[in-house]
């Protein structure tokens, strides 16, 4: 048996540090089969529901497409050169090296989600930039949810080949609002020397649907990481705290995360970054908003070297009802000559913004609903249009439970 | 245009008006003096209806309506409009989002932030990291686009240099139709203390607010001139 599958059996029932634990064996991981499809011929999807998610089923405007329904890989092509884009279960048979790059960052014996996701291996994508290639449209890639009570269990690659730039979009949904299942995604992210990946990532799961990510990248030397998670549909149980680390002198990473918890919700959502080379650079941003449902947002910033900067940035806002929002903002610096600092606060919405905004003549709920967008619109690098549109309408819906 | 009755107005239980009235009929211009914590604010924001002004008693009429009870939002549908002296930041809300939310008819917000050079703003936060001056600007323009039949303008000139002050003067000439002699059909009420406004904006009358309400109405410039000369105490004594 090979050392990573040795180290999953044992870290099997391994509960997770954070969230609450799920019991996986209520769910199957034999889902069943789809074959391959074209994209235009892709039919058993909901194609608003993926578009909700930033995914364009049409693949205009990408650089390429991966589709992966439960366990299946529907669809998986580049549509510009320099880019690869495969199912794992290829990419591996392809590329004896890839070994190297899995379980590398994310240690296989995290917890029992990661040890699920090697015993249940199901695919996931490989998205690879050559050396010096850039995206003109960002790739998409889909995780999507169909049958009942399944478990998705996929492993993800991502690497930014040196001076290269990689613009990926993940849209993850269910097949309706309704769908209960669990979903379990590694994803490795390895951002070479002068790369940048921006990634962007939008879940619209549903209300009965456990989500457990486990992701983390390395940036080497003058890389950019740029990582975006929006969350703005009501979701059973979600928990992820992805880390960064930065390797390479003059590393940089900005992680936002904008999360909307309704009633029902209950997400567990944070960001961590090791600084351990010269010059490396770090912000991580999250903004919250609850009308009931429940969010702990964490951060954490490690600074193990002279020289490095970085930002944390936690705000929440609870509209109503008896929603609950944590901060958990964690400063971690190992010697001297470290610059990190961290902002948090949880409010309500203020009174006199609201005031203000009536006397222009807007009523009382256009204003809460105009600041409270206004709040949720963090400043999203690399956020295409489309996505920024699926945010707005994502608040547009939200509007309605906002009072 | 604007009947105050006998108003008396609180906030947080602190009675900060009391027995207040002023008519301000279509077309005229007025100025409000009085030392700082007087009411001046209070009385424009009541007049507004911002929430935290409690009105004890006395009416507010409108357009010949009893707007006391309305909610503000429909003060300002129904033509009213004010300048804030210290307008609140909205992170998030781009002024230009602004501006078109609260266009009423007609203006083009650009094309406004133009004539008061103030195109490099639209796409900044609202009032966030603004100075004296720029919020001033941002406050006239976004009046310019609501484009009020009674203008409540909280002290206009301060913190603003004398470049802009020209741009903002000019504003408000147009806000209040100065230009238009016998047509008129627009209102304000401007408060001030340096009376700077006064040498862009003709008002037509004055008034002075001390000790919780209104003692002196009368010439602005003559008021002016004797605040300058005998404080506000002296107006307590005036027969006017
Ligand atoms: N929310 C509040 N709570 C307590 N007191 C208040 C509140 N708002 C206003 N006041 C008080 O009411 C009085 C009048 O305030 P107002 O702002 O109307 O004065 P003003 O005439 O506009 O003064 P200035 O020239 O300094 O702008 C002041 O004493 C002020 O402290
Ligand atoms: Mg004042």
């Amino acid at each position: 048996m090979s050392e990573i599958k040795e180290k999953a059996l044992k870290a099997q029932n391994k509960k997770a540090e954070y969230g609450s634990d799920i019991n996986i064996d209520e769910y199957s991981s034999n889902a069943p089969q789809y074959p391959a499809q074209d994209l235009e011929n892709i039919d058993i999807v909901d194609k608003e529901r993926l578009l909700n998610a930033g995914v364009d089923i049409t693949g205009n405007e990408r650089s390429g497409s991966f589709i992966q329904v439960d366990s299946s890989v529907l669809h998986a092509s580049p549509r510009q050169d320099g880019i690869e884009i495969m199912s794992m279960v290829d990419a591996l048979e392809k590329y004896s090296w890839l070994e190297e790059y899995v379980w590398n960052v994310v240690p296989v014996e995290t917890d029992k989600y990661t040890a699920h996701a090697e015993l249940n291996f199901q695919g996931g994508y490989f998205v690879r930039s050559m050396p010096g290639a850039r995206t003109v449209f960002p790739v998409q890639a889909c995780l999507y949810l169909k049958s009942e009570d399944v478990s998705q269990n996929v492993h993800n690659v991502i690497i930014a080949e040196e001076g290269s730039e990689l613009h990926i979009i993940t849209g993850c949904a269910t097949d309706s609002p309704e769908n209960r299942g669990l979903h379990v995604g590694v994803s490795e992210f390895y951002v070479k020397k002068n790369a940048k990946i921006t990634f962007s990532m939008i879940h619209n799961w549903s209300r009965r649907v456990a989500v457990r990510p486990r992701s983390a990248t390395r940036v080497e030397e003058g890389g950019v990481f740029i990582n975006n998670y929006i969350s703005m549909h009501q979701v059973e149980s979600m928990q992820l705290y992805p880390s960064v680390y930065l390797v390479g002198k003059g590393a940089t990473a900005r992680l936002s995360s904008v999360l909307y918890a309704p009633p029902g919700t209950d997400m567990d959502v944070g960001a961590r970054a090791v600084l351990s080379a010269p010059d490396t650079r770090c912000e991580i941003i999250s903004r919250a908003l609850s009308t009931g449902g429940r969010i702990v947002a964490r951060g954490m910033l490690v600074g193990e070297v002279e020289g490095i900067k970085a930002h944390l940035e936690c705000q929440g806002m609870i509209l109503k009802g008896d929603g609950e929002i944590k901060a958990i903002p964690e400063l971690d610096g190992k010697v001297a000559g470290v610059d990190m600092s961290h902002e948090a606060a949880v409010g309500k919405i203020a009174r006199d913004e609201v005031e203000y905004l009536m006397a222009r003549g807007l009523s009382e709920n256009e204003a809460i609903s105009a600041i409270v967008r206004g709040f949720m619109n963090v400043d999203i690098e690399g956020l295409p249009p489309v996505l920024k549109e699926q945010v707005d309408k994502a608040m547009d819906i939200s509007d309605k439970s906002l009072f | 245009m604007l009947e105050v009755q006998n108003l008396t107005v609180s906030v947080e239980g602190k009675r900060i008006l009391e027995n207040v009235s002023l008519s301000i009929d279509k077309g005229e211009t007025y100025m409000l003096f009085g030392e700082n914590g007087s009411g001046k604010t209070s009385l424009i924001m009541s007049i507004m209806g911002i929430g935290n002004y409690q009105v004890e008693s006395g009416k507010i009429i409108y357009k010949g309506e009893d707007i006391t009870e309305w909610p503000s939002y429909e003060r300002a549908k129904h033509g009213i409009g004010i300048m804030f002296q210290r307008p609140p930041t909205i992170r998030g809300l781009k002024l230009k989002q602004m501006l078109e939310m609260v266009k009423r008819d007609g203006k083009d917000p650009l094309e406004l932030a133009e004539e008061l050079n103030f195109t490099d703003f639209l796409d900044r936060d609202i009032n966030l990291g603004f100075s004296g001056g720029e919020i001033k600007r941002a406050e006239i323009l976004q009046l310019m686009t609501q484009d009020p039949d009674l203008v409540l303008l909280d002290e206009p000139e301060s913190g603003v240099d004398i470049v802009n002050m020209g741009l903002i003067g000019n504003s408000i000439r147009e806000l209040l139709q100065k230009d238009l002699h016998r047509k008129r059909e627009k209102s304000g009420l401007i408060i001030t203390h340096s009376g700077y406004i006064l040498d862009y904006v003709e008002a037509d009358k004055g008034c002075v607010l001390v000790n919780n309400t209104i003692w002196c109405t009368g010439n602005p410039h003559e008021i002016m001139d004797g605040i300058r000369s005998h404080g506000y105490e002296e107006c307590l004594t005036c027969q006017r």
